[in-house]
């Protein structure tokens, strides 16, 4: 196969193109507002996750670090923007920022433990840390509402005009214009010299001090990007649905979004979000069935993705497209 | 009765020497062949309910199937590692989670589905039951039972390792896995030895614990965390390390429930994270 | 007023009681070719590993230039202008050569830290990734995924990627290691054209092209230097024969 002499600088330019089939994806987000009304807090629901998988994909499927604590700057994020409308004001902007400072402040501060380690080391490290602020956050009844959740939460209009409404109209819109503008900001980061970086370190830990690369360094700022942006998504759950229970910091949500991520396939910036979006689809259609089953088909699935779609459905679908395009 | 420091010293000893049951096939198969098999606890809830069925439904004795719970588990981690995780053994850790996650997962739905989601409890035979007097000083007799027990094993598993070829091998795999396979040791199949007598052993802690914490089918993830905490605080591939730990651990958890019950859970995940910190492979890790 | 490019000054490495680098010595004159050779197991990847930071020795001392660099971080050295390439393919086999060197290249420009920069904004960069590229002779497999590319193309991006440093002294192992004849011309011309300026040590087995290109051969065994010298006095050395009696020549 014989490439066309393409300058290169225009080549990597050409990698970041957007493609018809994501204008097609992103115009798709739209359709809930007209088709699907009765659902659109399911949609905000699915924004969210999104936004949250779209967090850890930047250090998992992006940097190699395997997290399963990620659920501590989600939390961190919501509680603080719940907290934050409780003692300070109901704007939801400068909530949204302030959740995501102090989540990147905590994640910043963390990762020098993190970038330290690897292998089992680090997933029990982000396991136990994560449940300790679990822990943390189920004894500070004082702060958080212990196991009862925050309650008195009331956020105000969206640039004062978006007032958050019944339908979910105001919840949806403002998840997703969110989602879509850190989307941009994961986007960039992706093809930016430092995103190369973080592949990089993915791919061949060995190699990078090899070219005098500072891997722990990376992995730091990129833990710290991630636990910023995860705390966004946290914040925008405590807004759109004025409470925040354990849950938001809870194992069990480290351990879904993970899932999510591996689904749609890591390290494939959409990955995380088709991921999000077939998860939570199904987990709302099948809500009627006992937990332990529900875990039986992911389970099933997680076997499945693991043995037969190892870049999960992204990658399947974009290696399908590839085959098809060189017929 | 005890003066309570000595009775919490020795429940949480016992508790720990059952951790240790349930670990130390966990840490030497990490520590061989670097496989994160999380679905090591699923193996001890089957030997859980290998023994419930036996002695509730069939009236089988309680020591009788104990080495059946063993067995059981084992045979049931052959035939996993023949057909799945032999082909992730140089795979991500990523891919390793995910797998034995799944397993897990599905493990645990089928025990809900077959024995429901309540605590199964067995009658434990009558001289196991009540206490024994020693030296003037009262013990639960099941709690020596499980110290006798783990202490058996532990010599077992030593003197294995010591004076059989089979044990020279896992320590060589263990210590230099490449020198290992260039002196003619297949690595792969001694694995699989090893990883059937893990999960034999952890089936057969499955077992133990009933009458200690109660078997439900949450037991797979519960009890996986205490686990895992052991494994990386006492070192991968050690078992003198997952002794110490199991011990540490046990005895810390008792402790914090006895004399601090508002810290929960707390401190135990504050040790793992503490040990680890400063001892990234652990109390006698290598790596 | 030094003129040696890289020296070490009785390096020790135990592991236990296995001694693998035993009490080296080395000088290596800005511009040299010296050629590292010695049976299997004699240590010549480990001294690379110590002199490059993978290994902390336990004495001695590795000094680059006048600086010593013993207690530095391998990606300091690597800044310094110390690279190495490794006998095994140590590449980022999903990225495409002009990634890899690129990402090289951004990070001894410092600039791989800007994660709100396009990359393609790098222009200099870029071209100076394809440039080197080009002249390893990647320039027309340069997009396609590393993984894919044939094993000898492979062991020139293992060059290429050292060679994205700017290093001042290069360590070679084994550059054409499992490389068919047919591909191994393209590596030697490589080798050969490397500039005057650079420092290079490399690990050979065929003792063809050891003759070819060093001015200068060490033979390690045991860990330890066995002796040295110039290609004329190490093939009428009997010692280094018999070190490696039953080893088979190419010619």
């Amino acid at each position: 196969m014989t490439t066309a002499p393409t300058s290169p600088q225009v080549y990597l330019q050409s990698l970041s193109h957007w493609r018809p089939v994501e204008i097609a994806f992103w115009l798709a987000t739209l359709l809930p507002f007209f088709l699907f009304p009765d659902y659109l807090s399911l949609a905000s629901q699915i924004a969210i996750a999104a936004l949250f998988a779209l967090s850890l994909d930047l250090i998992l499927g992006y940097a190699g670090v395997v997290s399963l604590g990620h659920a501590a700057f989600f939390g961190i994020g919501a509680y603080t923007a719940g907290i934050f409308s409780k003692l300070v004001w109901g704007e939801p902007l400068t909530g949204l920022l302030v959740a995501a400072t102090l989540a990147g402040a905590v994640g910043y501060v963390s990762s020098f433990i993190i970038a330290r380690f690897r292998h089992l080391t680090l997933i029990m490290i982000t396991l136990g840390l994560g449940l300790l602020l679990h822990e943390a956050a189920n004894r500070a009844h004082w702060l958080t509402g212990g196991s009862d959740g925050l309650q008195g939460v009331s956020i105000w209009p969206v640039l004062g005009l978006f007032k958050f409404d019944l339908y979910g109209y105001t919840a949806y819109g403002y998840s997703l214009a969110v989602l879509f503008i850190l989307f941009l900001f994961v986007r960039r980061i992706i093809n930016s010299p430092f995103g190369l970086a973080l592949r990089g370190i993915r791919e061949n830990w060995t190699r990078m001090p090899a070219i005098g690369a500072a891997s722990r360094a990376h992995i730091r700022k990129a833990y710290t990007i991630a636990a910023f942006v995860a705390g966004i998504a946290g914040a925008l759950l405590a807004q759109t649905t004025e409470t925040v229970s354990l849950e938001s910091i809870s194992f069990q949500r480290s351990a879904d979004v993970l899932v999510m991520l591996v689904l749609g396939g890591a390290g494939r910036l959409y990955g995380g979000l088709v991921g999000s979006v077939i998860f939570m689809i199904a987990r709302d259609q099948f809500s009627g069935i006992a937990p332990q089953y529900w875990y039986f088909w992911i389970g099933i699935l997680l076997v499945v993705v693991v043995m037969f779609l190892p870049n999960g459905i992204v990658g399947g679908l974009s290696k399908i497209a590839g085959r098809w395009r060189r017929k | 009765m005890l003066p309570p420091f000595f009775g919490v010293l020795f429940d949480g000893l016992a508790y720990g020497m059952l951790l240790f049951v349930l670990s130390v096939g966990l840490s030497v198969t990490l520590g061989l062949m670097n496989f994160v098999n999380l679905a090591h606890c699923a193996f001890a809830m089957l030997g859980g309910y290998v023994t419930v069925t036996l002695v509730n439904e069939f009236h089988w004795p309680f020591l009788a199937t104990l080495p059946m719970a063993f067995v059981a588990a084992a045979l049931a981690s052959v035939v996993l590692e023949r057909i799945f995780y032999r082909r992730l053994y140089r795979a991500s850790d990523l891919d390793q989670v995910l797998l034995t996650i799944g397993f897990a997962f599905i493990s645990v739905a089928v025990a809900a589905y077959i024995f429901g989601t309540l605590q199964q409890p067995i009658q434990a035979p009558e001289f196991l039951r009540g206490s024994s007097q020693v030296l003037g000083l009262s013990f639960g007799n099941y709690r020596l039972f499980l110290i006798g027990v783990a202490i058996v094993v532990t010599m077992l598993l030593v003197a294995g390792l010591e004076y059989t070829r089979f044990g020279a091998q896992v320590r060589a795999a263990v210590d230099n896995q490449r020198m290992a396979r260039g002196l003619g040791i297949d690595v792969d199949r001694t694995f699989a030895a090893t990883f059937a007598l893990g999960s034999g052993l952890a089936g057969l802690g499955g077992a133990l614990a009933i009458e200690i914490v109660g078997l439900d089918p949450s037991f797979a993830f519960t009890y996986l965390v205490y686990v895992l905490i052991i494994v990386s605080v006492g070192g991968l591939g050690s078992i003198a390390g997952s002794f110490a730990a199991a011990c540490l651990i046990g005895v810390s958890d008792i402790a914090g429930k006895y004399y601090a019950p508002e810290l929960g859970a707390f401190l135990i995940y504050l040790v793992m994270v503490v040990v680890l910190m400063w001892k990234p492979a652990g109390l006698f890790g290598k790596r | 007023m030094t003129t040696l490019a890289l020296s070490t000054k009785g390096l020790q490495k135990t592991f236990g009681s296995l001694v693998v680098a035993r009490d080296i010595d080395l000088n290596l004159p800005v511009g040299a070719r010296y050629a590292l050779i010695g049976p299997n197991g004699a240590g010549k990847t480990t001294l690379i590993n110590l002199i490059t930071g993978m290994l902390q020795p336990n004495a001695g001392s590795i000094l680059l230039g006048d600086e010593d660099i013993t207690r530095l971080e391998p990606q300091a050295r690597v800044k310094r202008g110390l690279a190495r390439t490794f006998q095994i393919n140590t590449l980022f086999a999903g990225l495409n050569p002009l990634e890899a060197v690129t990402l090289a290249v951004c990070e001894r420009r410092g600039i791989a830290d800007r994660f709100w920069q396009h990359i393609a904004v790098n222009k200099e960069a870029i071209e100076e990734a394809y440039s080197i590229l080009e002249k390893l002779k990647l320039g027309d497999v340069c997009y396609q995924t590393t993984r894919e590319l044939p094993y000898g193309r492979q062991r020139l991006l293992e060059i290429a990627l050292a060679l994205a440093t700017k290093p001042k002294v290069l360590l070679l192992d084994e550059p054409a290691a499992g490389v068919p004849q047919e591909e191994s011309g393209d590596i030697f011309e490589v080798v050969a054209g490397l500039s005057n300026e650079l420092t290079l040590l490399f690990i050979e087995h065929d003792m063809h092209v050891v003759f070819r290109f060093a001015t200068h051969i060490i033979v390690l065994v045991g860990g330890g230097v066995f002796t040295e010298g110039t290609p004329a006095q190490i093939s009428a050395d009997p010692g280094v024969r018999e070190v490696y009696l039953g080893k088979r020549h190419h010619g």
